[in-house]
């Protein structure tokens, strides 16, 4: 039994730290724009798909990675200044452009890559499997939830320490008085759209090797961020982090005690948090 | 609506619930039906109504209306049995649409869970028809009783939350529900669906296997849900749900129970959506849950979107544009995605007001040209 339990907890966590990636890229683009980003879930896909390309090229995960995640991140900053700049601060209609989008991408990805789910090969010096406690436990997925806490340790230092993460806050605390202060709030919201869609991105391919990757896997995976989102908070870092893991863990559970009601074992959390925290746990308002 | 505030709806408060939803029944005249009259409905139908002005506005409604009765009651005997099935397709997400329409387009809160409904009622029909050979009325009320009952669980939930939360919301319920079709392979049959639902025996001396009858059918039903619906969104209570969208504190402010507002119209949206999931689950005679999904659920709104929201005829009409692009694109080409998300970024950035709220800009420009003309 408590073998069962290290392992479904190791699982949650793995799956707990690819939806952070996903999720702080929704959470910080709703803080500074108040949008949420739709093709979000489109991001993770497109970035695992990228990734596959490459590694079969060049047959090295990172280059794969780097590739996905550059690429994607500047299919965001363009999809920003081209698209969602035509209508600054009003939610809805870029809100639906981004739903536009996710159509798109979907129906590209499928012309592109076709309807066959692949799985990503993991980086050689982490396959295999290790031992803890005795329970034998797949390095990669070790590997991803190091990769996700680096990830998550750079965020908050670049957040909470750097000037640059200072005028972050301040556009997400106020937009109006940061631009009244001299910030470029326009230029601030791009950016964090690209570095959004590029964490995204890093994770479809971080993720591939674990779940693969296949038409579909967008929205499956958007509605796991906005989950996350619910229960953390919207525009809050830490919220992310800890709905992340509780999603994670909680799907993970669910899928393997109650297989027949796994989605539905979300709806649970959901609840309970928004009806103690209408904003999520660590929302602010 | 700029008149939203003016004291006749305060006043409407005190009556009962029945008769804020009822009050006025002479909305059946014929000449309101295919859009909305709002200063006449708050005025009292002035005197402004024999103006020139709408005299061309209500002509344009009248060539829509003999068109539409051309179109959809009198021609279907002379099409082929395709062109009569597509049209009953369009009818049935027309019904969803439109109660779509009743929450994003009136009370402004988008839902992107609202397939959620439409299925469950569907999955409901599938599973008393197939396994316990129940017939269509018990079939009827259990569907849009169990897409009422889970909304008012959801609505609990939603209720509180407005604009985007409210989106993200709903989407997580709509995919629980879904996750439930997918996964609970004993009652749902789970990625392979439920086939064979036989066309119902509604008591009528006809077979509804014909489409041609079956069309008929669903005409009459989507005749009654626009009625119902256009009654509903002309109600007091209607034009206070448009007060919410416009401006919630305010509403607040005036003493209405704006939770209230949003949790009936949430409920009353999800069932009009189970409404027409029976209508679709005898159509189809097969669901599975790929009715219900998300993909499903942006359908509906890009529907009401295109459409025009806030019309209620709109959305009806962005449905039938949806469906019949959707079958005839995917006649010629599988990219019909990819075709769809093209027009839904072009719509958003050339006409983000829809189909039909186009059209009434349409006819303001030229009354006020033709105003012009006159005294100038």
């Amino acid at each position: 039994m408590s073998e069962f339990l290290l392992v479904q907890t190791m699982n949650g966590l793995s799956f707990g730290a690819l939806l952070f990636l996903l999720a702080s890229g929704l959470s910080l683009i709703y803080g500074v724009m108040k949008i949420v980003n739709i093709a979000h879930g489109s991001y993770f896909m497109l970035g695992a798909y990228i990734g596959l390309s490459v590694i079969i090229r060049t047959k090295n995960f990172f280059l794969g990675a780097i590739a996905g995640a550059i690429a994607i991140g500047v299919v965001g900053l363009l999809m920003e200044r081209i698209f969602l700049r035509r209508f600054p601060l009003q939610a809805s209609p870029q809100m639906m452009l981004t739903l536009g989008f996710t159509l798109v991408f979907r129906d590209l990805a499928l012309l592109i890559w076709g309807g066959d789910p692949y799985t990503l090969p993991a980086p050689v010096f982490v396959r295999g499997s290790t031992e803890i406690l005795h329970v034998v436990f797949p390095v990669y997925r070790l590997f991803v939830i190091g990769v996700a806490a680096v990830v998550a340790i750079c965020l908050w230092v670049f957040n909470e320490k750097t000037l640059v993460g200072a005028k972050l806050r301040a556009a997400v605390d106020d937009y109006e008085m940061a631009g009244g202060v001299g910030l470029n709030v326009p230029l601030i919201s791009g950016c964090m759209f690209g570095l959004g869609a590029f964490l995204a991105a890093f994770g479809g391919v971080m993720g591939g090797p674990i779940f693969g990757v296949y038409p579909g896997l967008d929205l499956e995976l958007l509605s796991l961020g906005f989950v996350v989102v619910i229960v953390g908070g919207r525009g809050s870092l830490k919220g992310s982090a800890v709905g992340s893991i509780l999603v994670g863990l909680v799907d993970n559970f669910g899928k393997a005690l109650v297989p027949e009601l796994s989605y539905f074992t979300l709806f649970a959390p959901m609840a309970i948090v928004l009806a103690i925290r209408p904003t999520g746990l660590f929302g602010r308002e | 609506m700029e008149n939203w505030n003016d004291g006749k709806m305060g006043a409407s408060q005190t009556k009962s619930f029945l008769s804020l939803i009822f009050p006025n029944i002479p909305i059946f005249q014929y000449s309101n039906l295919p859009s909305f009259h709002y200063s006449s409905m708050l005025h009292g139908g002035s005197v402004e109504r024999y103006d020139m002005r709408d005299l061309f506005a209500s002509k344009v409604k009248l060539i829509g209306l003999v068109l539409a009765f051309l179109v959809l009651g009198v021609m279907p005997p002379f099409y082929t049995s395709y062109w009569v099935t597509l049209l009953t397709q369009m009818m049935i997400f027309a019904i969803v649409a439109m109660s779509l329409d009743i929450l994003s387009g009136f009370t402004g809160l988008s839902s992107f869970g609202h397939a959620g409904y439409f299925g469950s009622a569907a999955y409901v029909v599938a599973i008393l028809a197939t396994r316990y050979k129940i017939g269509f009325l018990t079939c009827f009320v259990c569907g849009i009783a169990l897409a009422t009952a889970i909304s008012t669980i959801f609505g609990l939930l939603v209720a509180h939350a407005s604009g985007v939360g409210f989106l993200m919301i709903t989407l997580a319920l709509g995919m629980c529900l879904w996750g439930l079709a997918f996964r609970w392979v004993n009652m749902t049959g789970g990625d392979n669906g439920i086939s064979g639902i036989p066309r119902p025996d509604i008591g009528l001396p006809i077979s509804l296997k014909d489409p041609l009858m079956y069309y008929y059918v669903i005409l009459f039903f989507f005749l009654v849900a626009l009625i119902l619906m256009a009654v509903f969104v002309r109600s007091p209570f209607g034009h206070s749900l448009k007060g919410v969208r416009e401006s919630e504190s305010r509403m607040k402010v005036l003493g209405y129970h704006t939770w209230l507002h949003k949790y009936l119209s949430y409920v009353v949206a999800a069932a009009f959506a189970g409404f027409a999931g029976v209508l679709w689950a005898y159509f189809n005679g097969f669901i599975s849950p790929y009715d219900m999904d998300l993909t499903a659920s942006i359908e509906i709104i890009l529907m009401v979107i295109m459409g025009g929201p806030g019309t209620l005829i709109g959305p009806a009409l962005g449905a039938g544009i949806i469906v019949f692009l959707k079958n005839f694109i995917s006649a010629y080409t599988q990219r019909w995605l990819l075709i769809l998300g093209t027009i839904y970024i072009l719509t958003i950035l050339y006409a983000p007001q829809g189909l039909m709220n186009l059209i009434k800009d349409w006819i303001k420009d030229s009354q006020k040209k033709a105003e012009m003309g006159k005294t100038g």
